[in-house]
C-alpha cells in the first residue's frame, strides 16, 4: 500500500510539504492529475503517479509540458471531476496562456493549481515570484507555512475552488515543499471506482470569443469581490492586536516570525496578522489590523507583494502607520529569508539592541574545495559531449562553436573539463536560441537538448528551423527519462515500468526523419562507431540531428535492483 | 538550547542525508517532540553540497541560521568545516573523517586540503567534536553505504539530545525498509558504540 494511503483519520504522520498536498488532495477526492515534473514540486506528481497505479478511482498523467497538463486538469474540472495540477514557478509560464483564460470560464468541479517557488534558485534559473500570477489572473491564492498547512489548505482550496467555480493557486516555496513536518491526517475519499464526469455544453461560457469573454471578465472581478470577502475572513488569515509594532507575514516567514517573536521576547508586545489565503488581498482586515499601529513590519520573501498591497490600504484608509520592508530596507528582495536576517528585521523594528548569535573561529579553514554538482559517474550524457568534442575538435571547430544548451542533468555540461553550454533561458530554449544564433552570426552552432525537454518545448522550434532554413545540430540527449526531477516517464523511452508498457514508444528520430532532417542515431558509449556517424552532420553544418540513445545509469539501475 | 534543538546534517549528494534526517524526525516523532526539518532536491543531489536542517521542541523554523545549530552531523570532514559557521559556540560535532574527493580535485582544478591538522584543529575551536571513521564502521556493519546509519548512531551515543536509543531504533524499524534492517542496526550500534568509547 502507498505510504500516503496508510495513516487513518486522526493519525500523525512525519510528512513533507509535497506529500502532504498529496495527502490533502486525496483527501478532498481529487480524480484527476496531471502534472510535468519541476523541482521543488516533483514530488506530488510522483506520488500522485504512483498512488494512480493503485487506486482505480484516481487518473494520473505526466504531460508533455505544463500547458497541456494545465488543459488537461481545467477539461476535467469543466466535467464535474475534482482536478489538480502543480508545477515549479517557472512551469506556470508554459501553462500561463490557458491559466489567464481559465480564469474567465472557470470551472464545475474543483480545481487546485499548485505553484511551488524556488527562492535563491536551489534547482532553478530564476526566483520569479508567483504570487504575481494571482494578481494577473484574478484567482484566489492560498499560501501554506507548514507542512500541516499544506495538507489542510489542500483539502480549503478544492472547497473554495468549487464555491467560486474558478481554479484556486496554492503556492508553496521550497521550505515548505521541502520541509517535513508533523501532519494530522484527516479521512481519505473513496476511490474504489472512477466515475467518469459529464461535460455539459454552454456556448456563453466555455467559448471566450470577444463578447463572451468581456461578460466573463465582469463575472471573475465579481468572483473576485466575494473571495476577498472570504479572505478577510477565513481562518487562515489569523490577526493578533497587541502593541502598537505590528508584523504582516505570510508563507514558511510566519514560522521565522513566530519564532524570533519568542526569542526577543516580544510575546505581550507584537501585533501579528499571519495571512494564508493571500489573494484576493483582505484589505478590510489589513485595514482593521493596521489602524491605530504606530510602525508596521512586513516580512514576505522575494517581491514586496504584500508590503504595496498594505502601502495601497494605508494611502486608502488615510492611516498614519509607517509601513517597514524591501522599500525600507529592512529585508531584501532577493533570495530566500533564513531565521535569523527576520529576527534581525524585527529588533530593528521594535529598535532593540540585538547581535547575531557568534559563531566559532573559522579564520583557520584554508579555501575549500568547491563542491558544484556533477553528471554521474558512467553518465551517457558525458560521453555524448565527448565525442562531440572530439570531431568539432578534428574539425578545427570546438572553440569557436556556439553551445546553446537545455534544461536537465545535461546542464552541468558547463563545467570544465567539458565547457560545452554557452546558452540558456528556459525549457526547449536550447532549439529556439539556435535558430536566433544562426541568423545573428557565422560560427556553428551545436545545441543540446535532453529527451523529455525536447518533448516539453523543442519540437515547435525545431520545425521553425525547418521551415525558416536555419543551420545547426540539434544534439538530443535521450537518457530515456526524465532524470533530474526523479525519472519521471517520458514517451520516448524503451525501458519502462510495468504499467506503461501499453503506452506507444514515440521516437525522437523517427520523428525527426519525418521532417525530413538528415537525422543518426547513436550509442554514445560506443566513441569510435558514433564519431563517424555524427562527423557528416557536424561538418555540414547544416540543420541536422543527433539522438544519442542510452538510458539515464541511475534509471537502469532501478530496473535491475 | 531550552527553547529547542537545532540540528544540521551536511554531506554529499548520494550519502544518504535524506534518510538520516528522516529518521531522526521520526525518532523525535517516537519521543512525542515537535519536529521540523527541510531537505534541498532535484539538481543540488547530483554529487553536490547537501544539508538537512532538523529542530525539536519550541522551534518551528526548519532552516538554521549562522552561529544557531546546537548540533553538527558531518558525513563528510570538508562539509563539517564548511557547515562550520552554522554552529553555536558550544556546539557538538560528529564527523566522519573519510573525505569524498570532489570531482573538480580529481579533475585537477581545486586541491582537497590536509585533513589531519584541520580536524586538530576543529576540535579545539569545538571542544564537543566527536571524529569517527564512518566508513570503515559501516563496512564492519556490512555495507559502506550504511555510512548515514553509523552516523545517527554516533549522534545517539553522544546524548546531546533529549531522544533514547529505543527512539532511534523503533524510528529505523519504521523507516528501512525490512531487507536492509539487520545491516542498518549493526550500523547503528557500531556508531554508537564508537562515540560512547570515545567519551
Amino acid at each position: 500500500m502507498h505510504p500516503l494511503l496508510a495513516p487513518k483519520e486522526g493519525e500523525r504522520r512525519l510528512l513533507l510539504g509535497n506529500e502532504a498536498i498529496v495527502r490533502g488532495a486525496l483527501e478532498a477526492g481529487v480524480r484527476v492529475g496531471a502534472a510535468y515534473p519541476g523541482t521543488p514540486s516533483s514530488e506530488i506528481g510522483n506520488h500522485l503517479f504512483a498512488l494512480s497505479q493503485e487506486l482505480s478511482g484516481l487518473y494520473f498523467e505526466f504531460s508533455v509540458n505544463e500547458k497541456v497538463a494545465m488543459e488537461v486538469a481545467a477539461a476535467a474540472a469543466a466535467s464535474g471531476l475534482r482536478s489538480l495540477t502543480c508545477m515549479k514557478h517557472v512551469g506556470l509560464n508554459v501553462a500561463a496562456d490557458p491559466f489567464l483564460t481559465l480564469a474567465y470560464v472557470g470551472v464545475k468541479a474543483g480545481m487546485v493549481v499548485v505553484t511551488a517557488d524556488d527562492p535563491s534558485c536551489h534547482s532553478s534559473q530564476n526566483e520569479q515570484d508567483n504570487r504575481y500570477y494571482a494578481r494577473l489572473s484574478g484567482v484566489p491564492m492560498l499560501e501554506p507555512a507548514t507542512p500541516e498547512e499544506a495538507r489542510a489548505m489542500t483539502l480549503y482550496a478544492f472547497e473554495l475552488s468549487e464555491r467560486l467555480e474558478l481554479p484556486v493557486i496554492l503556492r508553496t516555496t521550497t521550505r515548505v515543499s521541502h520541509a517535513r513536518g508533523v501532519v494530522t491526517c484527516g479521512k481519505l475519499a473513496d476511490y474504489t471506482l472512477f466515475e467518469k464526469g459529464r461535460f455539459e455544453k454552454d456556448l456563453k461560457r466555455w467559448i471566450p470569443v470577444p463578447a463572451v469573454a468581456r461578460e466573463r471578465h465582469r463575472v471573475l472581478l465579481e468572483k473576485a469581490h466575494e473571495a476577498e470577502e472570504l479572505a478577510a475572513r477565513s481562518e487562515w488569515n489569523r490577526m493578533v492586536k497587541r502593541g502598537p509594532v505590528g508584523v504582516v507575514v505570510s508563507g514558511v516567514s510566519v514560522n521565522y516570525v513566530l519564532d524570533a517573536v519568542k526569542e526577543l521576547g516580544l510575546e505581550d508586545e507584537l501585533s501579528l496578522l499571519l495571512l494564508g489565503f493571500t489573494h484576493p488581498f483582505p484589505k478590510s482586515l489589513a485595514a482593521e489590523f493596521l489602524s491605530g499601529l504606530e510602525r508596521c513590519l512586513v516580512v514576505e520573501e522575494l517581491e514586496p507583494y504584500l508590503e504595496e498591497a498594505l502601502k495601497v490600504v494605508v494611502a486608502e484608509k488615510g492611516l498614519s502607520v509607517k509601513i517597514l520592508g524591501k522599500a525600507e530596507g529592512y529585508l531584501p528582495r532577493y533570495h530566500e529569508f533564513h531565521p535569523g536576517l527576520v529576527k534581525e528585521a524585527l529588533a530593528r523594528a521594535f529598535e532593540l539592541d540585538y547581535r547575531p548569535p557568534e559563531f566559532p573561529d573559522t579564520s583557520w579553514i584554508p579555501e575549500l574545495p568547491p563542491r558544484p554538482p556533477t553528471l554521474c559517474p558512467g553518465c551517457p550524457h558525458r560521453e555524448t559531449y565527448r565525442v562531440v568534442k572530439e570531431v568539432l575538435r578534428e574539425l578545427g571547430e570546438e572553440e569557436k562553436t556556439i553551445y546553446p544548451t537545455d534544461i536537465g542533468c545535461y546542464t552541468l555540461g558547463l563545467l570544465p573539463p567539458l565547457k560545452m553550454a554557452d546558452y540558456l533561458l528556459c525549457m526547449g530554449s536550447s532549439v529556439g536560441s539556435a535558430c536566433g544564433f544562426s541568423v545573428a552570426t557565422d560560427q556553428r552552432i551545436v545545441a543540446f537538448i535532453g529527451d523529455s525537454t525536447f518533448f516539453h518545448a523543442g519540437i515547435p522550434p525545431l520545425i521553425n528551423a525547418l521551415y525558416q532554413g536555419h543551420r545547426f545540430t540539434l544534439v538530443v540527449l535521450d537518457n530515456e527519462t526524465t532524470a533530474m526531477t526523479g525519472h519521471q516517464p517520458v514517451p520516448s523511452q524503451e525501458l519502462r515500468p510495468e504499467p506503461l508498457k501499453e503506452k506507444p514508444v514515440i521516437s525522437i528520430t523517427k520523428f525527426c526523419e519525418g521532417l525530413g532532417i538528415p537525422t543518426v542515431e547513436i550509442n554514445p558509449y560506443k566513441k569510435k562507431e558514433a564519431a563517424e556517424a555524427i562527423r557528416p552532420i557536424l561538418s555540414s553544418g547544416k540543420l541536422g540531428v543527433i539522438v544519442a540513445k542510452a538510458p539515464c545509469v541511475l534509471y537502469r539501475a532501478k530496473f535491475k535492483g | 538550547m531550552a527553547q529547542g534543538f537545532r540540528i544540521l546534517a551536511v554531506g554529499v549528494g548520494g550519502q544518504g542525508i535524506l534518510l538520516f534526517s528522516r529518521v531522526l524526525g521520526e525518532a523525535a516523532l517516537v519521543e512525542g517532540y515537535a519536529v521540523a526539518m527541510s531537505e534541498v532536491h532535484g539538481m543540488a543531489q547530483r554529487g553536490g553540497v547537501v544539508e538537512s536542517n532538523i529542530v525539536l521542541g519550541e522551534v518551528r523554523s526548519p532552516y538554521i541560521s549562522p552561529g544557531e545549530a546546537d548540533v553538527l552531523v558531518a558525513l563528510e570532514p570538508v562539509e563539517a568545516l564548511r557547515a562550520l559557521f552554522r554552529c553555536r559556540k558550544e556546539a557538538t560535532a560528529i564527523v566522519s573523517t573519510d573525505p569524498v574527493v570532489p570531482q573538480m580535485v580529481k579533475d585537477g582544478l581545486a586541491t582537497y586540503p590536509d585533513l589531519p591538522p584541520l580536524l586538530e584543529k576543529l576540535r579545539t575551536v569545538l571542544p564537543r567534536t566527536y571524529l569517527l571513521s564512518g566508513e570503515d564502521l559501516a563496512r564492519k556493519a556490512g555495507s559502506a553505504k550504511a555510512l548515514n546509519v553509523v552516523l545517527l548512531g554516533a549522534l545517539a551515543g553522544s546524548k546531546v539530545l533529549p531522544l533514547s536509543k529505543e527512539a532511534f531504533l523503533e524510528a529505523l524499524r519504521r523507516v528501512v525498509k525490512p531487507a536492509y534492517l539487520d545491516l542498518n542496526l549493526r550500523a547503528f550500534d557500531l556508531g554508537y558504540q564508537a562515540v560512547l568509547s570515545a567519551q
